[in-house]
């Protein structure tokens, strides 16, 4: 059972396990709130329930689902699936399972391209997209950093802007000899980003553009200023490929605002999510 | 015991400041700014006289490999320094060690088998196919291949080689990775059922399963020597035992860095800025880069986070002494370098293919030249022996040659059949 600090309203998110795609891949969901369903999609370094996660359950029955292969004990399953195609069909399973026909998809950069593709092979199922940070494309004169291949301070120096913020702390915790919660966080991350790795490795753009027209709903995207790992400028190439897109940057923010920022990132999120 | 020339073909000319200048000597390394053709194509052929030098003066092997975007080692195909120097060995009875041709970079992998069956019909059988998984700076960061497949390519597309080497009727591959309908291959080695298989690898428990399971021999390609890998090649032995296989020492391979002098004295002056270059330049990648995320599979990646035990110590805090009192690089005189071989090497590892590397980072062609020859005049004599009890047979060696004592060195000269 996960719990959570963060918050005065004391209620702990529910969790399940979910078998999909011939019971060969287990997908974890942590979800709370009420609501319309919102379905939250994260990012390389795998799925904790934050601060953020929290505000939107305040409006919002959120749903968030463990990539393949970062449900503990199943970190296996990964292997079942062979690329970006069984990773989306993946999720439409896991959607069926849940009793979802459609829903609000709220991404974090991997986890943005995943909301995103899904919204592009089943246009129906995303009622409204914010996509904070998302990847899906490459620009060569604005080459994105592969983290994969970071050290860990180097890395948390690249996603966030102030690598002392609270969030910053939490997903790295300070790793002293023989302390296993750290090294269990460290496991726990590097495993996120090789999992996730798999549909991304060695360039972040699986042909998101070719399929991105078929996207129906209305898009946010929400960008951090300082964003090092994938600059701002990439918040073009899905405004000028889908039809009903806006851009949100946040000041003082790196590649993780919703983790920075979490109140004002919420705050844009279910407002557009609410209209 | 069989002794092999190694090569690495390294860039033997970096600046003084490299390391402190540039992120890595691997993959990124600015080729306009450290490195120029016309001097490389002095050092392929360098690398190409070393070993067949190496060859006359009495090894049984001489080995290449191969690596990508780097000065540490450079040769991308090495089957085209292995057929060279196939050509040239005609009449001898020196092995042709591809240490080698990386198969998860290959696509097709038949690529490999083809090149490799060639390779043995232009030796006249003399070929040991090494068939490396690749190092992550090759596979994942130069040639693009998914970090959480690399294992599974390789898996893959190792079956399919010893299959293609072997199958009698045509056959279809419809693989994972791979899918042909029509495996045919042409030509076929001459050794049957197929070369000896050597695996490379640098202390990974899966490839020990692997290397095992499949009875190939395993080879420990290590630059801390012996000592750092007793542990190591320890566990490499239980797993030959658990799994039922005898313990003959052809099983395994290791790779030794030598420098030889007339005495320990001499061989600090004539080599330690050279084997200093290596371990500060050569081997300057970042850590991160030799284990991307899903390299190593999630049971692995716990017991390496768990378990410091493989923190290596950093070589750039070494100096020449260090290297050699810790066993990294075994110098000195002829009777030094042969007792630390055989105690610490031969018998301390079990080890039955050694393989030693004699161009060492910056050493210049002459010193190699010096090194090749003293090594084979004075050293390589008084281990040839071992094992040699009638005990142990090679399996994992061309069998024409597994009883040559000394290679015939005859028509070498010539380069001819």
């Amino acid at each position: 059972m996960t719990t959570h600090v963060q918050t005065s309203r004391v209620i702990e998110t529910q969790e399940r396990t979910v078998s999909v795609w011939q019971d060969r891949v287990r997908i974890r969901v942590l979800s709370k709130g009420r609501g319309p369903a919102l379905v939250f999609f994260h990012g390389p370094w795998g799925l904790t329930w934050d601060p953020f996660l929290d505000e939107l359950a305040q409006s919002f029955s959120v749903l968030a689902p463990a990539h393949p292969g970062t449900t503990p004990d199943a970190h296996d399953d990964v292997y079942h699936l062979d690329g970006l195609w069984d990773l989306v069909l993946c999720y439409d399973e896991l959607l069926e399972a849940l009793g979802i026909r459609d829903a609000a998809f709220v991404g974090h950069s991997f986890g943005g391209m995943v909301a995103c593709e899904l919204a592009a092979a089943y246009p129906d199922r995303a009622r409204r997209l914010a996509l904070i940070a998302p990847l899906g494309f490459w620009r060569d004169p604005d080459r994105i950093i592969n983290w994969m291949l970071l050290e860990p301070g180097e890395l948390r120096r690249q996603i966030f802007r102030d690598p002392e913020c609270d969030a910053a702390r939490r997903m790295f915790p300070r790793s002293e000899e023989q302390d296993s919660s750290a090294t269990a966080a460290r496991v726990r991350m590097v495993w996120a980003m090789g999992t996730t790795g798999k549909f991304i490795w060695p360039i972040p753009d699986k042909g998101l553009k070719k399929r991105i027209h078929r996207v129906k709903a209305p898009t946010l995207l929400v960008w951090g200023k300082e964003d090092r790992l994938v600059p701002p400028v990439y918040a073009d190439e899905f405004v000028v490929r889908l039809s009903d897109a806006r851009v949100q940057t946040v000041a003082d923010t790196g590649h993780a605002p919703h983790l920075e920022q979490p109140a004002m990132v919420a705050r844009a999120v279910r407002e557009f999510l609410g209209q | 015991m069989k002794i092999s020339a190694f090569h690495l073909m390294p860039y033997r000319e970096l600046p003084a400041d490299f390391e402190r200048r540039y992120e890595s000597v691997w993959v990124t390394p600015p080729w306009w700014e450290l490195a120029d053709a016309r001097r490389v194509g002095q050092y392929y052929n360098w690398t190409l006289d070393e070993l067949l030098y190496a060859a006359k003066c009495g090894f049984d092997g001489v080995c290449t490999n191969e690596h990508h975007q780097n000065a540490y080692g450079f040769m991308p195909s090495p089957n085209l320094m292995g057929s060279v120097l196939a050509r040239a060995t005609n009449g001898t009875n020196v092995a042709i060690v591809q240490m080698g041709a990386t198969l998860p970079t290959s696509n097709p992998p038949l690529r490999v088998a083809e090149e490799y069956a060639m390779l043995d019909c232009i030796s006249g059988g003399r070929l040991v196919a090494g068939l490396p998984l690749g190092s992550p700076m090759d596979v994942n960061l130069c040639y693009g291949i998914t970090p959480m497949e690399h294992r599974e390519r390789y898996r893959e597309a190792f079956a399919l080689t010893l299959k293609a080497w072997q199958a009698r009727e045509i056959f279809s591959w419809n693989g994972r990775y791979f899918q042909l309908a029509t495996v045919n291959l042409w030509p076929r080695p001459i050794q049957e059922p197929h070369p000896p298989v050597w695996v490379p690898g640098s202390g990974s428990i899966s490839t020990f399963d692997f290397a095992v399971e499949h009875d190939v021999c395993y080879c420990f390609l290590s630059y801390s020597g012996a000592r750092s890998a007793k542990t190591m090649m320890d566990g490499y032995w239980r797993v030959v035992a658990e799994k039922g296989r005898d313990l003959n020492p052809y099983r395994a391979g290791f790779l030794q860095l030598v420098v030889v002098a007339e005495s320990d004295a001499r061989a600090e002056e004539k080599f330690a800025r050279h084997v200093e270059y290596f371990y500060h330049k050569c081997l300057h990648v970042p850590g991160v880069w030799f284990s991307p995320p899903g390299n190593q599979d999630y049971r692995s990646l716990v017991a390496t986070m768990a378990n410091p035990v493989r923190r290596a110590e950093n070589p750039k805090n070494l100096r020449y002494r260090d290297f050699v009192e810790k066993g990294y690089v075994i110098a000195g005189s002829p009777a030094t370098v042969r007792d630390r071989l055989k105690e610490e090497v031969i018998n301390g590892l079990h080890v039955g293919n050694l393989m030693v590397l004699l161009q060492i980072g910056s050493m210049p062609h002459e010193l190699a030249m010096e090194n090749i020859e003293l090594f084979g005049r004075e050293v390589l004599p008084g281990l040839r022996d071992f094992w040699d009890d009638g005990r142990w047979v090679n399996h994992w060696w061309p069998e024409q040659l597994r009883q040559s004592a000394a290679p015939v060195a005859a028509g070498l000269a010539a380069g001819g059949a």
